[in-house]
């Protein structure tokens, strides 16, 4: 598009606001007259018309509820500055969202199985689950990991581990998103070296790792070091990719978890954007150049039931975030401004009551997303809170948004409900909670103070707390919890069940690893990388060597924690 | 053992007494249910193990919310252990006032230490009670010492009057700062001067650390009348009646040690990471030999029996005196009496039930 | 006379970090007049006996969302019996099939509650439990 174009659509969006203006003395006047009838008609009683997040709405919205001249300044047009129609220009015109369901059980074996199995039938990325155990550090032999080994993800304890687990996928043509936090480190050189193995160098190596360390303090809780050491590790992460990973991205900072753990909308964007500032803050206090390393920072949010204020915190997240790139970091780079973002529908609003419904509340979280203009989406199985998911549940999952983009026609237009009265006036609530919430973690010193006194824990506990008390007083209705019960229920969906045998298998592995490697050249390289850290050097390049070495990830873990100590959570209720 | 006290004892308590004698940790942890819970026999099973009480050092531990405390009584207990010391700890925190219930969160900091051999952990509720709270840990910690137990740590928030006399009826009390709890003078406000054998500066890696440690030194300084020289023994504020350190000797005791003050240390420190609490828990037992060596730690002792006693006399009284006024309530005319006759009248009537030669005398 | 005060120990064993129920749990349990002694994330049946012990409690309640159910709970209630806790009750929570719930009571432990459990049903349970149980009178 070219400028001449742009100042034109402009002067004619400049003479629409001035229409409006004169519009709005009018309207003020009538509406006062429509509120007066409002008020003296009888209203329902089964609900008090707030949002799941507590938020108020009113009965209607009108030109009053939005900014004035607001277009051009907030809105604008999508791939363009504040971005909050979209983050590209022709958005879903010219590639749909990514479908990506991610998944991983039990063993690496196990799990290259069903990756193969993906991979044939057309699918280009994947997306790893890994279990409790790997996602704390701990290895599958620990005897803290009994009893979780691939119970809930794949187990993987050392490079062996991850070579089986890429068995046969060449990770130059695969791009592999990892889930993965605390020890994000440790799996990114796993992964790193079993492209070594596989002869990928690492430029070419593309994927994600989650590497969000702030948002584990705040709800998720895999966390490993506390947060000063823990920020040290990733701005080392996004140092040594910019120059030997440049296709990988090094982190996706996430909302889903602070959500999932009882957040509000606003509270999911404020933490969120605010963690991501956090990460700004570090990487420019390491030296390196904005533009450099923002590209590579994508985003990760929760898609809840309250579907008008979902679509807007999307919406609110890139004006916000392009605001502050550009204005508080002076970033140059549009690419820099851009929130580009994956979604997960909401797994806490999963039912175990009547568990078929949640094929429809997965359907409208999903439509929400897709609206609110999602780069990629993961969809929840309907039995995913009751066990990890069957085969059968994930391919609705997946099928929920090919109905979505193929047959609902709402991928046909870019941000179809932008200039919706009540959608622009939700995108203002949210940005305005949003920066009161920025001013108030400022006052407490920034995020790490905020954390380390409990405060964020406190709120979202707060809010879960609030919902609780609203669920069971019944004044927000869950279909089929606290109405719409049905007695003697069976809800006969059938549960996947992961045997006890992947930790058996686990545990053989690593004694088999231990007593076939060099143990000698496993010290050495624990030595060296513990010293690395003690002399405050970049930790990538000798957690390479000992990744090489065959050290596992609770050896790692063990060596950098007695330099840095372990994170203890605040009580905070 | 006192055999009386055994004597009035059920079987089941008795049973209880002996396990608790041969060193079971369950039957440490009933009797203190039994004893907090004020249940049928808990003073007869405190008599019969009053014997073995006295042996253990008793140190509290207090500071506002957020100092360290936890995390600062966790890395002391690890001291204690490494010098195979056993330890007992006892950590108090409020119970909401509108519904009694309480959520004890302060074993997260010590999480290390719950199976670690020769560590016993108990978390308390206060209980809203004024002089109850007092007299609970007190007991507690008797149980802890008649156990074995060589130290006896107890964490209060040093927010109420309550808490801090918890925290000062042991031997020495450990006073936790951190830069963000504000400074020296707030510290005085808050009633901390008064209790502090000991300050330690927590989180001293953070900005204000130093700041901090100088205005504790100058207001300690201001309250000894000595400037540059800050030391321990004001007078004139109740709370010091019941502590060791602070109780001036009497004049023929003092002789030896008249220019052996206590000078309170301000001792930074960074709990999380072990730093600065070597020298805390060395202070604590220096603090100790000064208390046996100047003859104050005699007379600490006697001033918490005295007041132990006061408190036990307060509650039997209490009991009794509670006892007959709701017989009196049951009786039939007693609504009429509480329109017609005055509260102070009332009281009379009441109390020459259980005490029939009452004075008269008004108050 | 203190009146006597439901103890119990809210945890989460293992290396789930999913405390959002029983955090919610620990505080309605307070609200409901209720001592709640609690521990945090990630500690080890061991841990979880010894605070029991320590605590003198009258209920443990687990928090387990990581499938570990069949694993953890045994070990708990096997550790609780060996040091003489077999009058106190373990119960719980978390993602649990009907089929395991079933198992486990037949082991001994208590009433496990799934997704969707108000705070309301733990609480009445509990309440009913320790009144039954008696051992809020024994002397």
């Amino acid at each position: 598009m070219s400028h001449v174009l742009d100042r034109e659509a402009a002067e004619a969006l400049q003479a629409e606001v001035e229409r409006r203006r004169a519009e709005l003395a009018e309207l003020e006047a009538r509406l006062s007259g429509w509120t007066a009838a409002y008020e003296a008609t009888s209203k329902r009683d089964d609900t008090d018309f707030t949002t799941v997040s507590g938020r108020v709405i009113a009965p209607l919205y009108t030109p009053a509820d939005t900014r004035e001249d607001e277009y051009l300044r907030d809105i604008g047009l999508p791939g363009e500055y504040p971005f909050t129609r979209g983050p590209y220009q022709t958005m879903y015109r010219t590639r749909l969202w990514t479908m990506r369901l991610f998944s991983g059980f039990a063993t690496a074996e196990e799990t290259n199985e069903r990756y193969k199995f993906l991979l044939e039938r057309g699918q280009t990325g994947l997306s790893v689950a890994f279990d409790f155990p790997t996602l704390m550090g701990y290895d599958s032999d620990d005897p803290m990991s009994e009893g979780e080994v691939g119970k809930c993800g794949v187990a993987i304890s050392s490079l062996a581990d991850m070579e089986t687990l890429f068995d046969g996928i060449p990770l130059d043509r695969v791009s592999v998103s990892m889930t993965i936090n605390g020890p994000a480190i440790m799996l990114y050189c796993f992964l790193l070296a079993t492209a070594e193995k596989q002869g990928v160098p690492f430029e070419r190596v593309r994927g994600t790792i989650q590497n969000d360390i702030l948002k584990e303090y705040m709800a998720q809780h895999a966390w490993i070091y506390p947060p000063e050491p823990a920020l040290k590790i990733i701005t080392d992460i996004f140092e040594w990719s910019a120059e030997h990973a440049p296709r990988f991205n090094t982190i996706s900072i996430s909302g889903y978890h602070i959500r999932e753990a009882g957040a509000t909308a606003g509270q999911e964007l404020a933490y969120t954007l605010k963690n991501g500032f956090t990460y700004v803050e570090r990487g420019i206090a390491r030296g390196l150049d904005v533009d450099e390393f923002a590209p590579r920072l994508s985003f990760f949010w929760d898609v809840h039931n309250d579907f008008f204020e979902e679509i807007a915190k999307f919406r609110a997240g890139r004006r916000i975030w392009a605001r502050h790139m550009r204005e508080v970091y002076g970033a140059q780079k549009p690419e820099s401004w851009r929130l580009r973002t994956h979604a997960q529908t909401a797994g806490v609003t999963l039912t175990a009551q009547q568990p078929y419904n949640n094929v429809a509340r997965v359907a409208y979280q999903g439509l929400a997303a897709v609206l609110g203009g999602t780069q990629s989406l993961h969809t929840n199985a309907l039995d995913e809170t009751l066990a990890l998911p069957t085969e059968h549940a994930v391919r609705i999952a997946l099928r929920t948004q090919q109905i979505l983009a193929y047959e609902t026609g709402v991928a046909n237009t870019i941000d179809p409900l932008a200039g919706s009265y009540f959608v622009e006036s939700l995108t203002d609530q949210l940005e305005d909670e949003a920066e009161a919430i920025f001013a108030e973690i400022d006052e407490l010193g920034g995020v790490v103070p905020g954390i380390e006194t409990g405060y964020f824990q406190g709120r979202i506990a707060r809010s879960a707390r609030r919902f609780q008390d609203e669920l069971e007083a019944g004044s927000r209705v869950v279909v089929g919890v606290n109405a719409f019960e049905e007695a003697d229920e069976d809800h006969g969906v059938e549960i996947l069940r992961i045997d006890e045998s992947a930790g058996e298998t686990q545990r053989r592995r690593l004694a088999e690893l231990r007593s076939r490697r060099n143990a000698e050249e496993v010290t050495r390289a624990l030595a060296d990388l513990a010293d690395a850290a003690r002399n405050d050097q970049n930790l990538l390049p000798p957690m390479l060597d000992a990744v090489r070495a065959y050290a596992t990830l609770g050896e790692i873990r063990v060596a950098l924690e007695d330099v840095y100590g372990r994170f203890k959570e605040p009580i905070s209720f | 053992m006192n055999e009386s006290a055994l004597a009035s004892l059920s079987p089941k308590q008795k049973g209880l007494i002996e396990r608790f004698q041969s060193g079971q940790p369950l039957a440490l942890s009933r009797v203190i249910s039994h004893v907090e819970n004020h249940r049928p026999g808990f003073e007869s099973m405190l008599e019969a193990l009053h014997g073995a009480v006295g042996r253990a050092r008793r140190i509290g531990i207090t500071g506002p919310p957020g100092a360290g405390k936890s995390t600062l009584t966790a890395a002391l207990a690890r001291w204690y252990r490494e010098r195979d010391l056993t330890v007992g700890i006892i950590a108090v925190d409020p119970s909401s006032p509108f519904t009694g219930g309480a959520l004890l969160g302060d074993r997260v900091r010590m999480d290390d230490l719950a199976t670690e051999p020769g560590i016993f952990i108990r978390s308390m509720a206060s209980r809203g009670s004024h002089g109850g709270l007092a007299a609970s840990t007190r007991e507690t910690a008797d149980l802890l010492d008649a156990f074995g137990f060589d130290r006896i740590l107890l964490e209060t928030v040093g927010v109420g009057q309550s808490e801090l006399e918890v925290a000062s009826s042991t031997d020495s009390t450990l006073v936790v700062l951190v830069p963000e709890s504000g400074d020296g003078i707030q510290a005085m406000k808050a009633g901390l001067m008064e209790v502090a054998d000991l300050f330690a500066v927590n989180k001293a890696d953070r900005p204000g650390a130093d700041r901090l440690k100088r205005e504790i030194e100058i207001v300690l300084a201001l309250r000894s009348g000595k400037p540059g020289r800050p030391a321990a023994g004001h007078h004139g504020v109740d709370l010091s009646s019941l502590r060791a350190g602070r109780e001036d000797p009497p004049q023929e005791e003092r002789a030896g040690v008249a220019d052996d003050a206590w000078e309170v240390p301000v001792i930074p420190c960074v709990a999380s990471r072990s730093e600065g609490v070597e020298e805390v828990a060395e202070t604590l037992e220096e603090h100790f030999r000064w208390l046996e060596a100047s003859g104050r730690l005699a007379d600490g002792r006697r001033a918490q029996a005295r007041e132990h006693a006061r408190l036990v006399l307060e509650r039997a009284m209490g009991r009794q005196a509670m006892q007959a006024w709701e017989s009196w309530l049951a009786t039939e005319g007693a609504d009429r009496e509480l329109e017609s006759r005055s509260p102070y009248a009332i009281s009379r009537t009441v109390l020459s039930e259980v005490w029939p030669d009452a004075p008269t005398a008004e108050y | 006379m203190s009146e006597r005060k439901i103890r119990v120990l809210v945890a989460k064993p293992g290396l789930d970090g999913h405390d959002r129920g029983a955090k919610v749990i620990a505080a309605a349990l307070r609200d409901a007049g209720m001592e709640v002694i609690y521990t945090g994330l990630h500690q080890t049946p061991e841990k979880i006996a010894a605070t029991a012990l320590q605590e003198d409690v009258d209920v443990v309640a687990l928090s387990i969302l990581s499938g570990a159910h069949m694993t953890l709970f045994p070990r708990v209630l096997r550790l609780m019996t060996e040091n003489g806790m077999d009058d106190v009750l373990l119960t719980g929570g978390g993602i649990i099939p009907s089929e395991d719930i079933e198992a486990l009571q037949e082991q001994g432990v208590g009433q496990l509650f799934g997704p969707g459990t108000t705070t309301g049903e733990a609480v009445a349970y509990i309440s009913r439990w320790f009144e039954e149980s008696g051992r809020g009178v024994e002397a």
